[in-house]
């Protein structure tokens, strides 16, 4: 008897989940996301409550193109929400987008922050930036090319070098200096680090509270999240005991990436689709980007949030992103080949 | 003590079996293989991808990827398999030869650190040994230092870190697949050779460990396996291994086909475990001859004085390290954010964690059940090798796979889709990717390992000849499986369910990327939250996971205790 009521139990656990199938009604949007869920729900929220559509979102690390690819025609993604300009590309390439020609979404996006075609829109930009000790760096301007300076020799730390971000900015050099100087840059630099890289770019700001190193590589919205959080104040501290450094290339300018949307070539819901993204676009949208998040709006106009005006004035790359994710495949195979994650060699 | 080749006459060849069997003896092998390909799908997809690769990439990955992270993969597995062998059987044969304080409790304190994901560990392990942890700021405090250029201290981000974080979490494989054989059959053959005068260290050299060595083999090859499929903890600590260079050459250089050519490596060193493993079980016939000796036990040794406290010591501590050290880090996190507790997201997350678990542990041990059943059934190495194959798939890492199994799986759904659409004019949409289906599908095929290698593992263990004697009073196969076999293989099978449940419970890379919309697991909730650098708002998530996955942990350890006393 025991074994039929726990047959029965695991019959019905079996196959319980099958009857919530994804809901395809007229009035929800489907978002395959890169970007994390409480990053954007406030977003979201908000389009809700303006047009009574709802937002279906489902979160993914890793593969969400193959995902979408996989699924085909009868994928239920509509919208795609990502962050760094070649997972954008790579979207497009993939052809899982279709093109949007919204004269609303064109007002508020530059033409430097999309695809010619409208197969994706930058909505925030964040920039690359230096993490530097208030107490043991004198600097207050810096270029790229500095890192690989010997001065700094067993002073910087960063990230693993095969990070998105990371390769964002090795991409970037190799398009404005050359593949061979950038090579010589990243040994340079591989030889001045403190220790082999490591954590999250949050960990660089703790490791210059901590004086394991005097400078960082890291993005200009977590020194905004580690200023106001509240949860945990010591985060504060690491913020307090750092200044953030706008590092420039030698035409003076300071790598930025991009996070965008896309429409999904599928996408069941077009209509609704293409107003979420409007709205995405929109002003209000922009300044909750810019408030809660802490990244620079694309939208000229709406103002990047105090905290980040604090760092100072950021000069942008005018370099088109597509030109830069052309050069990560090689940005990724001069790390492992630099041995940039191996930390220090001389 | 016979060997089993002994007892088992070679099978007849199949033509000249009775027309009867034989037919049954084909259904059999045909079921076999039709689960045997269910479970291989997602990884022939693979393949078959890492086949019509270019291979453009290998000149890159041969001159700079691929020595150095086989040379750290191999080195890792070395030090995680000498970690947990020796933590595993040392406290497995303290717990079981001697008596020390607390050693009820330490007994099943011992298989805590099983709940630990090794994402968490590394996490937990990294904040505890940082600059800023408890560890450094005693030292500096006791010291008088005051930055890190005053002292030295070992860096956990390392591949010797990572060998330190695993070990400690993955020990437990070995601790509970030895210390069944030490509790089974180690105290009676111990017990004859203590009679005839050899002292303990002598018995436990000479010949517990060769006893054994089938059953901590085992234990270790999970453990190798859960080492190699593992990207969170050594992405956390900057260890390149072979899984890590699988997600760069796929993310980074956007070359999935090269990144299928790595995993077919690692297969190549996956395929080298079992061989390994196999071939330590070749010689094994210590099934102890009559099954009534498994209750019959004398007392422990009892140890005093410095004895006891160094037992004692030396078994606390590996539970200290794989679950006290977890617990201390995030609880200090999870106590600020309590009232996340209370969060619909969570409860959902951790109503379908438990649902899927569930499901995952039952569809699991079936699947294993009915390939061990086969092999006993057609007692031909074609068909025990089958279900070896099988279970490939938990040495790979989850997102590969769960690719594999993606691809296979919108395959089907888009053709019987199109089917459907030609016949009946109607769309059938996608029926099995993106449904929590293709999560238990994916787990199943990631866990059957686990559950295929417990359950062989008890099969063995008990005498050939009391299958072969219940048929030969006339049971059928069948009768003698349900009323012979499965009451004593029980706690085999019951190990079995809640091993793969608790991996199921931790398991995140799989499930991240083919679950359906609004589905989180507690492990989904926690990336969700640490993706962004902030693994501390995903403390009360991480915490209910170890929770969640320890409540079947103790039970069972209760109920492994209760045959124990009884």
């Amino acid at each position: 008897m025991k074994t039929l009521i726990s047959r029965l139990a695991c019959t019905a656990v079996l196959l319980s989940p099958f009857a919530a199938a994804p809901a395809l009604a007229e009035d929800v949007v489907n978002i395959y996301s890169y970007r994390q869920p409480d990053l954007i729900e406030p977003v979201l929220d908000a389009f809700t409550e303006q047009t009574g559509i709802q937002t279906q979102l489902l979160f993914l690390d890793k593969g969400l193109e193959e995902r979408i690819a996989a699924e085909g025609q009868n994928s239920p993604a509509d919208v795609i929400l990502t962050v760094d300009i070649s997972r954008l590309t790579k979207a497009k390439e993939a052809g899982i987008t279709q093109p949007v020609n919204s004269e609303e979404i064109n007002a508020h996006i530059p033409a430097e922050f999309r695809d010619p075609e409208g197969n994706w829109f930058g909505l925030t930009q964040r920039g690359r930036v230096v993490y530097a000790s208030k107490e043991r760096v004198a600097e207050d301007e810096l270029a790229y090319a500095d890192l690989a300076d010997p001065k700094f020799k067993g002073r910087i730390c960063m990230r693993t070098g095969q990070h998105d971000y990371n390769i964002g900015l090795f991409a970037a050099m190799i398009a404005h200096e050359g593949a061979e100087k950038t090579e010589e840059w990243m040994t340079g630099l591989r030889d001045n680090l403190a220790r082999k890289p490591e954590g999250n770019d949050r960990a660089q700001a703790k490791a210059i509270y901590s004086g394991e190193c005097d400078i960082g590589l890291g993005n200009t919205y977590y020194v905004g999240l580690m200023k106001t959080n509240e949860k945990e104040p010591e985060q504060k501290e690491w913020a307090n005991a750092m200044k953030v450094i706008f590092p420039t290339f030698e035409n003076g300018h300071t790598h930025v990436n991009v996070s965008g949307m896309a429409l999904a070539r599928h996408a069941p819901n077009k209509e609704a689709a293409i107003r979420l993204m409007e709205f995405l676009a929109s002003e209000k949208a922009q300044q909750v980007y810019a408030e809660q998040v802490f990244e620079y709006p694309v939208k000229p106009g709406v103002e990047a949030s105090d905290v980040v005006q604090s760092f100072g004035t950021i000069k942008a790359d005018t370099l088109p992103l597509t030109d830069i994710a052309k050069q990560r495949k090689a940005a990724s195979e001069m790390v492992d080949r630099v041995g940039l994650d191996d930390g220090p060699q001389s | 003590m016979q060997p089993s080749q002994a007892v088992n006459p070679a099978p007849l060849p199949l033509d000249r079996l009775p027309p009867v069997r034989r037919l049954r003896h084909r259904a059999i092998v045909a079921a076999t293989a039709l689960i045997a390909a269910l479970v291989l799908l997602p990884v022939l997809v693979l393949v078959s991808v890492g086949v019509t690769g270019s291979g453009e990439d290998w000149p890159h990955l041969m001159e700079n990827v691929l020595p150095r992270s086989t040379l750290t993969t191999l080195w890792l597995l070395v030090m995680v398999s000498a970690g947990t062998a020796s933590i595993g059987v040392t406290t497995a044969w303290l717990i079981v030869a001697y008596d020390f304080p607390f050693r009820r409790l330490l007994a099943w304190a011992l298989v805590l650190p099983v709940a630990v994901p090794p994402y968490l560990a590394a996490y937990a392990f990294g904040e505890f040994f940082h600059f800023t942890g408890p560890v450094q700021t005693a030292l500096r405090a006791l010291f008088g230092w005051q930055s890190p250029r005053d002292y030295w201290f070992p860096d956990i981000r390392s591949t010797e870190g990572a060998a330190l974080v695993l070990s400690a979490v993955l020990y437990p494989y070995v601790y509970m697949t030895t210390r069944v054989v030490f509790l089974m059959q180690g105290r009676s053959i111990a017990d004859v050779a203590r009679t005839l005068g050899a002292r303990p260290g002598k018995v436990f050299r000479r010949i517990l460990l060769p006893v054994a060595r089938p059953a901590i083999i085992a234990g270790v090859a999970l453990v190798l396996m859960e080492t190699l499929n593992d990207i969170g903890a050594v992405e956390y600590l900057g260890v390149r291994t072979l899984t890590f260079s699988v997600y760069s050459t796929w993310l980074n250089r956007g070359s999935l086909e090269g990144a299928a050519q790595i995993a077919a490596v690692m297969m190549v060193i996956v395929f080298a475990i079992l061989m390994t493993e196999q071939w330590a079980r070749r010689k094994q016939g210590f099934h102890a001859a009559r099954a009534t000796q498994i209750k019959a036990r004398p007392p422990r040794l009892q140890l005093t004085g410095w004895r006891a406290a160094a037992a004692f010591i030396a078994v606390l501590l590996p539970v200290l390290a794989g679950f006290g050290i977890p617990i201390q880090v995030l609880g200090t996190f999870a106590l600020r954010r309590l009232d996340q507790l209370f969060e619909p997201a969570l409860q959902n997350a951790f109503v379908s964690s438990v649902l899927v678990a569930s499901a995952t542990a039952v569809l699991t041990v079936s699947v294993a059940l009915m390939l061990l059943n086969a092999a006993r059934l057609v007692r031909r190495p074609g068909v025990l090798a089958m279900a070896r194959v099988s279970t490939i798939g938990y040495a790979l890492p989850g997102t590969i796979l769960g690719l594999g199994l993606l691809f296979a799986l919108a395959r089907f759904d888009n053709t019987v889709d199109g089917l459907a659409r030609d016949w009946l004019g109607l769309s059938t949409g996608l029926l099995v990717s993106g449904t929590a289906g293709a999560v238990i599908y994916a787990c199943t095929i990631r866990f059957l390992a686990l559950a295929e290698g417990t359950i062989r593992s008890g099969l063995e263990k008990l005498p050939r000849n009391i299958d072969d004697a219940a048929r030969s009073l006339g049971c059928t196969p069948a009768r003698s499986a349900r009323i012979v076999l499965l009451p004593l293989l029980t706690p085999a099978i019951m190990t079995a369910g809640v091993l793969v449940f608790v991996d199921t419970v931790k398991e995140l890379s799989a499930t991240i990327l083919l679950r359906p919309f609004g589905f989180s697991t507690l492990a989904t909730h926690v990336y969700e939250n640490a993706s962004r650098g902030v693994v501390e708002d995903g403390a009360v998530a991480a915490l209910l996971i170890i929770v969640t996955a320890l409540a079947p942990v103790i039970l069972l350890s209760r109920a492994l205790m209760r045959d124990e006393t009884s």
